[in-house]
């Protein structure tokens, strides 16, 4: 029985191989990124160990602020030379090296802008001598304090030679070095990983990098002759007391190479979950696939079933032809995701300058694939396999006629998984963490499954809507009236399209309401005529020189110019971020902040204003004090002077310029600037940006072209997002070829009957066309609908963090919905060269 | 064009409605070959009801199927009309099935989507035509269908359907219409119905009918007979009874025994 039901599986090719492609893709998704993320890891643990070969034990202070790399970066704390010092007194320790190394130093490459980097770090530290696999390629060593060294990737990124003239800004303003040598790393390598390398005296380093003379942020140990790594770090450990992290270099290695497993980790997730989306859209595909396999073999099911074939043997036969599409489509997406891993690996391995450790395939991506290919295969047919179960015997003897089941379970149920999917969303929103991203998830599967179960009771009212519109020809007709014809099918096609488009939709009108709320809420209240802010840096927030301060307040026309500086700080015990302004009452005028209580006078030595939402959250009021621990420079308490009421943009802790001394930067990274009325922005423009000459990462924007900068990555997000869900959309085409590719075959007579009464080919061809673009622009509309209310419900849900106005983005929904038209064009295709191909006289023939 | 013309009458018809000359219709090659029609001339005469009879396999069937332009013949000449079926493209026989030709099959003869008033206008729709409504009325009232108009063909008995599928045919008044064995999958009662209403759009409004069909009785409602046997035309029959008809069947199932 089970060979016989293999055979007539195998001998639908075509359909078996558009269902098994949507697997397949999905699949491919699910190891092709485990491929890649397990390449990566190992090339960072080889990297990182490499780094390490000079190092037996690595001190380091516990950081000033430890938060996660979600939360925001750490700040290493700092050690000083007295530390150093006791260490070297450790018997059994060797060499000892002071190292500097901070983010933030940015090189003027020669074109006169800072060489950019799209997020690894721009390493500044002292010269250590060629340790740590490091190796002079060019010139010499860094010796005075107007000299420096950098890295080979970085030589080559900025085109900087031995001997330039080169500026770097670092935590002070720009300063000028003799570039004196180029270095790379063992193996040929010319930078340890994408990183950008400054190397300067040790001095310099000190206060550049850290402000702190005397200070470093690691001390490398080299274990005596004779002595283990592991008893020198204990002897350390023991010598040093609390307050160091004491690693031998293999720990450090793998600590470091941690960190960023972390984020491969975090990305590999971004990954799986567009394959999620893959695999969840083309378990609407299978699904279907199946269903239409059933309804295609009601007659052979049945004589089976009058041959004495149990219900439950139906069943198992159609679950055993299930695994093996599972099974095919679970290798071929290994083996295309094990091929796509290895080029992106190699890829990513040639733009991050990493060695690339050599390709693998993990036993998650073996598993992932299977687990995952065969798992959806299955649940996807185990519907139809019911189904098929339930066909009656005497069903081989009639002519076959599907009875049309009433829709009133499906609608039930739909309704009620719906409802339930939006009421998990709402409770997601009011939840936090991973509560709220599993409630989330399960919110909106719920809602897709819900919809999708619905939809075979709105496929008919509104596909006959629809196809009102294509309604004036009568191959229009005729094709309205086919996709109207079998509202399961219709809908599940249909449903697949929905998926992508809802999801899209979505996300978008999250995005949207975001933008426009922002846009809003600046219109009302931001008075600033222009500001001064970096243009995004990885890392480090880009700053200008302090001093310029008065040079530009005295510029005619101008009014008032407000810096504002910031740093992260430990504040109440809670990292974050604090604020310090040179102009409170500037600000809270551009800002229209009102007062909430107390003054929003400048606030002076110690002390300090704060938004009303966190004051109230904190329990704190106008009178009390707060302990504020800096980044540099010991833990204070300061006064609250004021409240403020928080706006979209502006909340927080607010501090008078005394804190800045205890900042990493003691530089301005913002300024609110205000004009004279009447006077000329243009000449104020110039004026700003000339001063501004040596900051070269330093805009000048007024209040739209500010916005317009922030908003621009909402945009890239945008893109990105819809690039990958293209994924979907490409499945749920393979979805409406499968269908119409059904339909075409199944009313080979009809057609056959058309063309016999005059039907002419390219009127066949219109009227396949007008059955897929029905279900497709369904599927669009569906998709509008519930991403519309997806959206509306995250932005309901947010409402109280900021997200005051749900805006549609109806350009994109527009688009979407044009490119549902398009789908259905593109997926008729070939479905309709089929019906055009129709032989009249075998069509007709009768039998 | 056609919708403004009367019906057709009975003074055209020295000019045949279809024609087949030297028609032969081979299958396969080498051993495998398969003569479906040899050397076939016919003419079929306007306004009059002509069946095609035969044993099965004598190529009848083949026969309607080349003269409608549905099936390609291997040499000889096919007409319909004035215009020669044989080598047209496809478009041209798109048009030719639009303007000059109806269709009634034994089965799937109407689309289940459309109401029968639909099914039956669908041909004038296809071509962009409007029904002249006073030929229409008169369609409607012979086949008998006034009450059942806005009915799916589901909802509709075996016969209704057919006699939707006649008023198709008829309703556009094409040069011919071709009937292939149309009361083949109906009960005697119902076939007496579709064939006395062929008869009278032949008799009444001068239609020309061609009708495939292996039943005497069928047979005997049409105004000439033909009879195929092996690909041949063999004997034809003119007014014939239903006896007259089963006994020449009889005579030519001896000669194939033979």
């Amino acid at each position: 029985m089970l060979r016989a039901s293999l055979k007539s599986l195998f001998s639908r090719k075509l359909r078996l191989t558009l269902s098994v492609l949507a697997v397949v893709l999905g699949v491919m998704f699910v190891s092709g990124s485990f491929v890649l993320t397990d390449a990566l890891g190992r090339s960072f643990d080889n990297m990182f160990s490499s780094s390490m070969t000079s190092t037996d034990v690595l001190v380091t202070a516990k950081p000033t602020i430890d938060v996660s790399e979600l939360e925001g970066e750490s700040v290493p704390g700092l050690l000083t030379a007295a530390d150093r010092d006791r260490v070297a007194a450790v018997a059994g320790a060797g060499q000892v090296v002071g190292e500097v190394q901070a983010d933030g130093a940015r090189v003027v490459g020669a074109d006169g802008k800072v060489v950019t980097s799209y997020g690894p770090p721009r390493f500044g530290g002292n010269w250590t001598g060629e340790t740590g696999g490091l190796r002079l390629r060019e010139g010499r060593a860094p010796a005075a304090a107007d000299e420096i060294a950098v890295n080979v990737l970085l030589a080559e990124l900025g085109k900087l030679k031995v001997g330039d003239r080169v500026g770097v800004l670092t935590t002070q303003p720009k300063q000028v070095f003799t570039l004196v040598g180029v270095f790379g790393y063992e193996g040929g390598l010319p930078s340890r990983g994408p990183v950008q390398e400054v190397r300067f005296t040790e001095p310099v380093a000190q206060r550049l990098m850290l402000g702190t003379p005397g200070a470093y942020t690691s001390i490398s140990v080299t274990a005596a002759a004779g002595t283990d790594a592991a008893a020198l770090r204990d002897a350390i450990r023991a010598a040093l007391g609390d307050g160091y992290t004491v690693q031998t270099g293999a720990e450090a290695a793998a600590a470091i190479a941690g960190d960023f497993k972390e984020a491969l980790a975090f990305f590999n997730k971004i990954l799986l979950g567009f394959a999620g989306v893959a695999l969840f859209v083309g378990s609407f595909l299978i699904l279907n696939t199946f269903s239409i396999i059933v309804a295609e073999r009601t007659r052979e099911l049945a004589l089976q079933r009058a041959l004495g074939a149990s219900r439950r043997q139906v069943i198992r036969t159609m679950l055993v032809e299930s695994l093996v599409i599972g099974g095919i489509a679970s290798v071929a997406g290994l083996a295309a995701g094990v091929g796509v891993g290895a080029l992106l690996a190699n890829l990513a391995a040639d733009m991050n300058k990493l060695v690339l450790a050599g390709i693998g395939v993990p036993p998650a991506a073996v598993l992932g694939a299977f687990g995952v290919g065969m798992i959806v295969t299955l649940i996807a047919a185990l519907l139809p396999a019911v189904r098929a179960s339930r066909v009656p015997p005497i069903a081989a003897l009639q002519e076959v006629a599907i009875p049309d089941r009433p829709l009133t379970r499906l609608t039930v149920s739909g309704s009620v998984l719906a409802a339930a999917g939006a009421g998990l969303i709402t409770w997601a929103m009011a939840a936090d963490g991973d509560t709220a991203m599993w409630l989330l998830l399960g919110g909106v599967l719920g809602a897709f499954v819900g919809v999708a179960l619905l939809s075979p009771a709105l496929a008919r009212p509104t596909v006959s809507l629809l196809g009102r519109l294509f309604s004036w020809s009568v191959p229009g007709r005729l094709g309205r009236l086919n996709s109207g014809r079998n509202p399961r099918r219709t809908a599940i096609t249909a449903a697949a399209l929905m998926v992508g488009v809802a999801l899209i939709t979505g996300v978008n009108t999250m995005l949207t309401s975001v933008e426009q709320s922002l846009r809003g809420n600046a219109a009302e209240s931001f008075q600033a005529d222009l500001i001064i802010s970096g243009q995004e840096s990885p890392g480090v927030l880009p700053t200008f020189d302090a001093a310029l301060l008065p040079g530009m307040r005295r510029l005619p026309g101008v009014v008032s110019v407000a810096a504002e500086y910031n740093d992260q700080a430990v504040i109440d015990g809670e990292p974050g971020w604090a604020k310090a302004v040179t102009d409170l009452p500037a600000i809270v005028r551009d800002l229209s902040l009102p007062t909430v209580a107390g003054s929003l006078a400048q606030p002076g030595p110690r002390e300090v204003v704060l938004d009303d939402e966190t004051a109230r959250e904190s329990g704190l009021s106008v009178g009390d004090t707060v302990s504020v621990r800096p980044t540099r420079g010991e833990p204070a308490e300061y006064r609250i002077t004021g409240v403020y009421q928080r706006v979209e943009f502006y909340g927080g802790y607010v501090f008078g310029t005394d804190i800045t001394a205890q900042m990493r930067s003691q530089q301005p990274s913002f300024a609110y600037v205000t004009l004279a009325s009447g006077a000329d922005e243009r000449a104020v423009r110039d004026g700003l940006t000339a001063l501004l000459a040596d900051s070269p990462e330093m805009l000048v924007e007024n209040q739209t072209e500010y916005l317009d900068r922030q908003l621009g990555d909402v945009a890239q997000l945008m893109l990105m997002i819809q690039v990958l869900l293209g994924l979907a959309i490409v499945i749920a085409i393979l979805g409406v070829i499968n269908t119409l590719a059904m339909s075409v075959l199944e009313r080979t007579r009809e057609i056959g009957l058309l063309r016999a009464i005059g039907l002419g080919r390219a009127a066949t061809m219109r009227m396949v066309t007008v059955e897929a673009v029905v279900i497709t622009v369904f599927g669009a509309l569906l998709g509008l609908v519930v991403g519309a209310g997806l959206g509306a419900v995250m932005v309901r849900g947010l409402a109280d963090d900021g997200l005051k106005e749900l805006a549609l983005p109806w350009a994109q929904m527009g688009t979407y919905l044009a490119l549902g038209v398009v789908v259905g064009v593109l997926a008729a295709v070939l479905p309709a060269i089929s019906a055009a191909r129709v032989n009249v006289l075998r069509a007709i023939a009768h039998d | 064009m056609t919708t403004a013309a009367p019906p057709q009458s009975r003074q055209r018809a020295e000019t045949a409605a279809a024609r087949a000359a030297g028609v032969w219709k081979v299958y396969g090659s080498g051993e495998a070959q398969v003569v479906a029609l040899r050397d076939v001339d016919v003419e079929l005469e306007r306004g009059r009801f002509t069946a095609i009879m035969g044993p099965s396999g004598s190529g009848k069937s083949t026969l309607m199927h080349c003269l409608a332009g549905l099936d390609s013949v291997t040499r000889g000449q096919v007409s319909i009309g004035e215009t020669a079926v044989t080598g047209l493209s496809d478009a041209g026989l798109t048009k030719l099935r639009r303007d000059k030709v109806g269709f009634i099959f034994q089965q799937f003869n109407l689309l289940p989507t459309l109401s029968a008033e639909e099914n039956i206008l669908l041909p004038l729709a296809i071509a962009g035509r409007r029904p002249d409504p006073a030929w229409y009325a008169t369609v409607i009232d012979t086949v008998g269908l006034r009450d059942r108009l806005h009915h799916r063909p589901s909802q509709l008995s075996g016969g209704q359907q057919q006699r939707v599928a006649c008023a198709r045919a008829l309703v556009a008044r094409p040069e011919v219409i071709f009937a292939d064995e149309p009361t083949g999958n109906l009960d005697s009662r119902s076939g007496a119905e579709v064939l006395a209403f062929l008869r009278r759009s032949v008799t009444e409004y001068g239609q020309t009918i061609i009708m495939v069909t292996h039943d005497a009785n069928a047979a005997s409602y049409a105004d000439r007979v033909v009879f195929l046997a092996d690909g041949a035309i063999v004997h034809e029959l003119t007014s014939p009874s239903a006896d007259a008809v089963l006994d020449t069947m009889k005579s030519l199932d001896r000669r194939d025994g033979r």
